[in-house]
């Protein structure tokens, strides 16, 4: 799956798809799963009876013939164009799906019996646990796990991201995806899925749309669709005789076409293109949803866990300032401390040079000097400049030790400084000249920018978030004051994180987390929405309902506002769909009984023209709103973090208050259109 | 104007009191009272081996209340039919029919109270007090232990125990229907209502002919009618004859009994769910965090039973004004005969109560399901005459004793499941997640009602048994049929009158309807319960739907009316509104 870069909702392929499939879709087999929809397919079978055998149900009138045809048509229109808004919200899902397969195909395979000996299969005929060699420029011929060797490997087959990355046994960075390509070096790899059931398979599924299952929210909204659709059936079938009663035969078709329109064929047309498109959605973000049922979780999400280091921080500790000992001028601190670092490729040795750059230090590399790396066991670094002064810098213990060796004596404010640093929650580098310490650099776990920004966002939305890390209370306080989280758990142990997530379980909470080493698995498994790194472990890959291909975990931010907006989608269509009745009733009520009751003409309030007029104007209505809603379910509906009740307002403005006013004039207009044809063919 | 305004600010004093003694029942907390009635209920619960504390689960529930009303039923059938014999018959009525005994029972035994019959020459003063007065004591009890039950189940105390239902049905007899009945029928004596057992009085009156004048133990049946929204009258005119209901005072006593206690229920419903909602916060957060302050209306209705409340005020406003000015702008075919109608439309209203109480309490009579009536509704102007249909069909509108709660309840959940969607989270209502069974009970519930009235009506109009029935021509008379199936569907037993209804279709027909209307609802919504109550509580946040507010009881309103309404739209265009714009002429 390439990053798509194109945007567009319709692609001619997609679009000449969608159109075979709308027609495909219209096997009643198939169309029974959407009761809406079937319903309005048997009514387009009994109108369409009517147009061959006007007199089946004993009317006289042969002259219905037209518009039994014209009835039957705007039917038959609407379920096409309903099959085709699924068609379309598939195409996307297949054509992604296609690009996918194209790396599926059959490869070869080196697999190792336990003597080593090397025979040569099919990838097709890789069971679970046989152990594959894997050389440079061949594919990686199924998901396992690096057991020997370290190869950087090209996953850009599944996620789009051209520049390689590296595996390795053992640790984090164990596991490979089948279809990738190993780039350099060799990998000795233990299957870990059985034909036909690997990640790419999966994936290939899910976004061919084959294995989705409806959700249980689209179920119970089902539900109520189905509910309605009785109702107003049961409206129809009693307004016959009802009608005979106060003397006004009814014809079929005309109550066909009133149920049409008052059954809630807009959102039955559209609901299961909406929960494509949120899949797909989320698809495209480069996050692989396992289900639609782990997005839907996503608009849910009362607590977030966050690991600090990936997530909030960048992880790497930067410099942030230079605090120096009394007696000692600041910017000798800064020169020395610049001098140390000329040559560190450290991040800490960068961002110091950086940071002392911009505070106007700009000391040049001295001829022959002789630079020294950081080492573990050494745990400073330096220079030995070529007049004989050492500079170094390194943790306070280890300069305090030099400084004392060399024969100085360490400051007395020393320790306060250190101190100082700690508590704000950095990490102090001490600076010495030869058997002098000159001071301190404060390092600083930094936080993402835009990060306060997002937590503040989710504040808003009623999403609370703890921060995860393995550093001290202090430190961890310090950054989650600063990156603005709600709570943090410090000195982190993975079993920590099960815990706090069955705590907020138990007060009702729905807990989302993202995690990528395999002893993240369990937490996982017990969070309502996981979302696991690509590049992280099988076993935490298998453990998420969702992985991200990027593995950039502040996606989880993004993801919960794709599952709330597809809600939100579901929500207001719905609501749209409902409220369009009033409109409709007021065109056709009127033009149903006004031959028999002229005074009910008062109710005619959009002054349509004639009553066929009204009555064909309010179902094609009722099928070209399908149609022009298509971008709308495709893309989302707009969604900005509010609280509940400002959303509900604006939404119930646009799509309830919207959806009562619009029909009334979209009726209006086609009426204006097609009242002189009608006259013209002589209805 | 003013008196209607007068009339429901009282009540608005009246009935949170109410609401708050109901609550100390329901939640089984202390009252003045207790003293004295533990000891009576102690007594009862040792007599009949009632074990109040054994705690039942929905489906238990349901069953004790069905099997309790069935084995009344039959006892009352028994009655109606031998009720010829001379015991407390002074006026010898004979035996009841078959087909109308069957439709009397049921309608009493569902607190419908749909009179097939008239009071005076069709029951002994035997049957009034065994049968009809009896009955309305345990149906409304019945009505209100099942929704008792219901708030308990969504207020989720335990997982399973929605309490007991015989416990139920003797402290809401012994606490609330028999004291309030013994003070508001003394009221009733006060003001002239008999209560005795003679035998009719045959008096001369001014003009010289006879006229009998009707007695017997009519304010005891009188004041429980209206408590327990019952509705049927002791004699056939109801409480318009001057001896069930003779002045004004009469009149709003009767008024405030019909409708205190259904907006108590909903008082209770919300302080139930306040104290769940405590319990459960504190559970989490053990004595450090401060309990919010509610504002004064929150305290007093509780968070959701404000909302509730309000949206049923909404509705019941709306019904009321629009059935207020149609009466008082009065016919305008009578007005073009040169008949004045400065006074509104007085055909078949009692110049006692005129138009203000009368519609009034045409109106609260249909959405307090009591049925009772003090004018003829089939005499109503077109558009007043729809209101009391349109409260019936709406069904929810305060509604019978308990029931009306429920049915509001359905459009609630309704409600959250599209708004809740609308801001981003799967749908939860009181703290629990709305998913696929609670929908499709849902669904199921609000179907049923639309089904009984339309289908019937259709079946009505459509037969020529149905059609013998019908006494006016036109949209009219289906107005008296879509009202007699309305009445029956909702429980409420008010008739349109005109209709000659005893007969065995109509007796059949309406007896079905009245049954399936009042227990499978009955039976749907506990299992609703059920089904909550066994889920856990969900977060409530800032990103959460807020079911508390003003907005949301307005949402409620158009849900209710969007529903409930439009389903109905083309058989009232074809009825009541066909009739008003032909009458406008």
């Amino acid at each position: 799956m390439t990053k798509r870069k194109n945007k567009k909702l319709l692609t001619p392929e997609i679009l000449k798809q969608a159109i075979v499939g709308s027609v495909k879709k219209l096997d009643p087999r198939y169309m029974f799963k959407n009761p809406v929809m079937f319903v309005v397919e048997i009514g387009f079978i009994i109108t369409l009876t009517l147009t061959i055998v006007p007199g089946l149900f004993g009317e006289s009138d042969t002259g219905l013939r037209t518009y039994n045809l014209i009835v039957s048509i705007i039917l038959l229109a609407t379920v096409l164009f309903a099959n085709f808004a699924e068609s379309v919200a598939e195409g996307r899902g297949k054509a992604q799906a296609a690009s996918l397969k194209k790396t599926q195909k059959n490869t070869e395979a080196h697999l190792l019996d336990r003597d080593g000996n090397k025979t040569l299969v099919s990838s097709g005929d890789l069971k679970k646990d046989d152990i594959v060699i894997v050389m440079a420029g061949e594919i990686i011929p199924g998901d396992g796990e690096v057991i020997e060797g370290i190869a950087s490997v090209d996953e850009s087959a599944i996620t789009g991201e051209s520049a390689p990355v590296v595996r390795e046994s053992g640790g984090d960075f164990s596991s490979v995806t089948g279809g990738t390509t190993v780039v350099s070096d060799w990998l000795k790899i233990r299957i870990t899925s059985d034909p036909g059931n690997s990640f790419l398979n999966r994936m290939i599924a899910l976004v061919e749309g084959a294995s989705r299952k409806k959700t249980p929210n689209e179920i119970a909204l089902n539900t109520l669709l189905i509910s309605l659709t009785i109702i107003f059936l049961i409206v129809i079938v009693t307004l016959y005789p009802i009608g005979m009663y106060c003397g006004i035969q009814l014809p079929v078709s005309t109550l066909i076409a009133l149920m049409v329109c008052l059954i809630p064929t807009t959102i039955g047309g559209l609901l299961s293109a909406i929960g494509i498109a949120g899949i797909d959605r989320v698809n495209r973000f480069n996050v692989f949803a396992m289900s639609g049922k782990a997005v839907e979780a996503c608009g849910d999400v009362d607590t977030m866990i966050l690991d600090k280091t990936g997530t909030i921080t960048f992880g790497n500790r930067l410099a942030a300032d230079f605090f120096p000992v009394k007696g000692v001028n600041r910017s000798d601190l800064i020169r020395c401390a610049a001098l140390t670092s000329l040559h560190d490729e450290t991040p800490e040795g960068k961002s110091t040079l950086e940071l002392a750059r911009s505070l106007g230090d700009n000391s040049e590399e001295i001829p022959g000097s002789s630079f020294m790396e950081f080492t573990a066991q050494t745990r400073m670094s330096g220079v030995d400049l070529p007049d004989g002064t050492k500079v170094r810098k390194g943790a306070s213990d280890a300069i305090e030790q030099y400084v004392t060796s060399q024969g100085g004596k360490v400051p007395a404010d020393l320790h306060a400084h250190v101190e100082t640093v700690s508590s704000l929650g950095g990490t102090p580098l001490v600076v010495c000249q030869n058997n002098q310490a000159l001071g301190v650099i404060y390092l600083k776990d930094t936080v993402k920018p835009g990060m306060v920004e997002r937590f503040e966002r989710l504040r808003a939305i009623g999403i609370k978030t703890i921060m995860c890390t393995g550093d001290n209370p202090l430190t961890a306080a310090t950054i989650a004051k600063e990156a603005g989280v709600d709570g943090f758990i410090a000195e982190c142990k993975p079993e920590d994180k099960i815990s706090v997530i069955k705590k907020e379980q138990a007060e009702g909470k729905i807990v989302a987390m993202t995690g990528d080493g395999t002893n993240d698995a369990p937490a996982l498994a017990q969070a309502n929405v996981g979302l696991a790194m690509n590049s992280g472990t099988t076993a935490a890959k298998e453990a998420a309902n969702m992985v991200d291909l990027d593995s950039d975990p502040t996606k989880i931010l993004e993801v919960v506002e794709i599952g709330k907006q597809l809600l939100i989608t579901r929500g207001s269509l719905t609501t749209f769909s409902i409220a369009n009745d009033i409109a409709k009733y007021f065109a056709i009520i009127p033009a149903m009984f006004m031959a028999i009751i002229p005074q009910v003409g008062v109710l005619n309030i959009m002054q349509l023209s004639t009553q066929n007029s009204a009555i064909l104007s309010a179902l094609i209505f009722n099928a070209i709103i399908i149609p022009c809603l298509i971008p709308l379910a495709m893309k989302g509906v707009k969604y900005r973090p509010m609280s509940s009740e400002k959303i509900l307002a604006r939404n119930m403005m646009i799509y309830g208050l919207g959806g009562v006013i619009t029909p009334f004039i979209g009726i209006k207009i086609i009426d204006t259109i097609i009242a002189p044809i009608l006259t013209a063919i002589g209805i | 104007m003013i008196q209607l305004v007068l009339t429901l600010i009282i009540y608005l004093i009246l009935v949170i009191p109410v609401g708050r003694y109901l609550y100390h029942i329901a939640a089984e907390k202390r009252t003045f009272a207790d003293p004295l009635f533990d000891r009576v209920d102690g007594a009862i619960y040792k007599l009949s081996g009632i074990e109040p504390h054994k705690g039942m689960n929905w489906k238990q529930y349901a069953m004790a209340l069905i099997g309790t009303n069935a084995v009344m039923t039959a006892i009352g059938y028994i009655l109606l039919r031998i009720q010829s014999i001379p015991l407390f018959n002074p006026n010898s009525i004979e035996g009841m029919e078959p087909t109308l005994a069957f439709n009397t029972i049921i309608s009493f035994m569902t607190n419908t109270n749909l009179q097939h019959y008239s009071g005076e020459s069709g029951l002994s003063y035997l049957s009034q007090m065994l049968v009809i007065i009896f009955m309305m004591f345990v149906s409304a009890a019945s009505g209100y232990s099942a929704c008792m039950a219901f708030i308990r189940g969504l207020a989720g105390k335990t997982k399973d125990n929605v309490g007991n239902f015989f416990a139920d049905l003797v402290r809401i007899t012994t606490r609330v229907l028999l004291p309030f009945s013994l003070i508001g029928g003394l009221l009733l004596v006060w003001q002239g209502v008999p209560q005795n057992f003679s035998k009719n009085v045959v008096v001369q009156t001014m003009e010289g002919t006879f006229q009998v004048l009707a007695m017997g133990p009519v304010a005891a049946l009188e004041i429980i009618k209206h408590l327990g929204t019952n509705g049927g009258g002791f004699f056939g005119g109801n409480s318009a004859t001057p001896m069930e209901n003779p002045t004004i005072l009469s009149n709003l006593i009767e008024l405030y009994s019909m409708m205190l206690l259904p907006g108590a229920c909903v008082i209770t419903f919300g302080k139930m769910l306040s104290d769940g909602r405590l319990r459960y916060q504190e559970s989490n957060s053990p004595g450090n965090a401060p309990v919010r302050r509610e504002g004064i209306t929150a305290r007093i209705f509780g968070k959701e039973g404000r909302s509730i409340f309000l949206g049923m005020g909404i509705l019941f406003l709306a019904g009321l004004s629009l059935c207020f000015r149609a009466e008082q702008q009065g016919n305008p075919v009578l007005a073009e005969l040169g008949l004045n109608q400065s006074e509104g439309n007085m055909e078949g209203k009692e110049v006692r109560f005129g138009i203000a109480q009368s519609a009034l309490f045409t109106t609260v009579t249909t959405s307090f399901t009591t049925g009772t009536v003090n004018n003829m509704h089939d005499t109503l102007t077109p558009l007043g005459g729809m209101v009391p249909m349109l409260h019936m069909m709406l069904n929810c509108v305060f509604g019978g004793k308990g029931v009306g709660l429920m049915n509001m309840i359905l459009y609630a959940i309704l409600a959250v499941f599209i708004c809740g969607l609308m801001v981003g989270r799967t749908p939860e209502y009181l703290g629990k997640k709305i998913e696929g069974r609670e929908m499709k009970l849902t669904a199921l519930a609000i179907m049923i009602h639309p089904l009984l009235i339309l289908a019937f009506s259709a079946l009505a109009v459509a037969t020529a048994a149905g059609q013998a029935g019908i006494t006016n021509p036109g949209f009219h008379g289906l107005s008296q049929v879509l009202y007699e199936y309305a009445s029956s569907a909702a429980n409420n037993g008010s008739g349109f009158e005109g209709l000659a209804d005893n007969t065995y279709f109509w007796n059949i027909t309406t007896g079905i309807v009245m049954f399936l209307g009042r227990y499978l609802p009955i039976v749907i919504q506990l299992a609703i319960a059920g089904s909550l109550m066994k889920k856990n509580y969900v977060n409530e946040s800032t990103g959460t739907l807020s079911t508390g507010s003003v907005g949301f009881a307005v949402i409620l309103v158009f849900v209710v009316y969007i529903f409930a309404a439009l389903t109905f739209f083309p058989a009232l265009v074809l009825g009541p509104i066909a009739e008003h714009l032909t009458l406008l002429g």
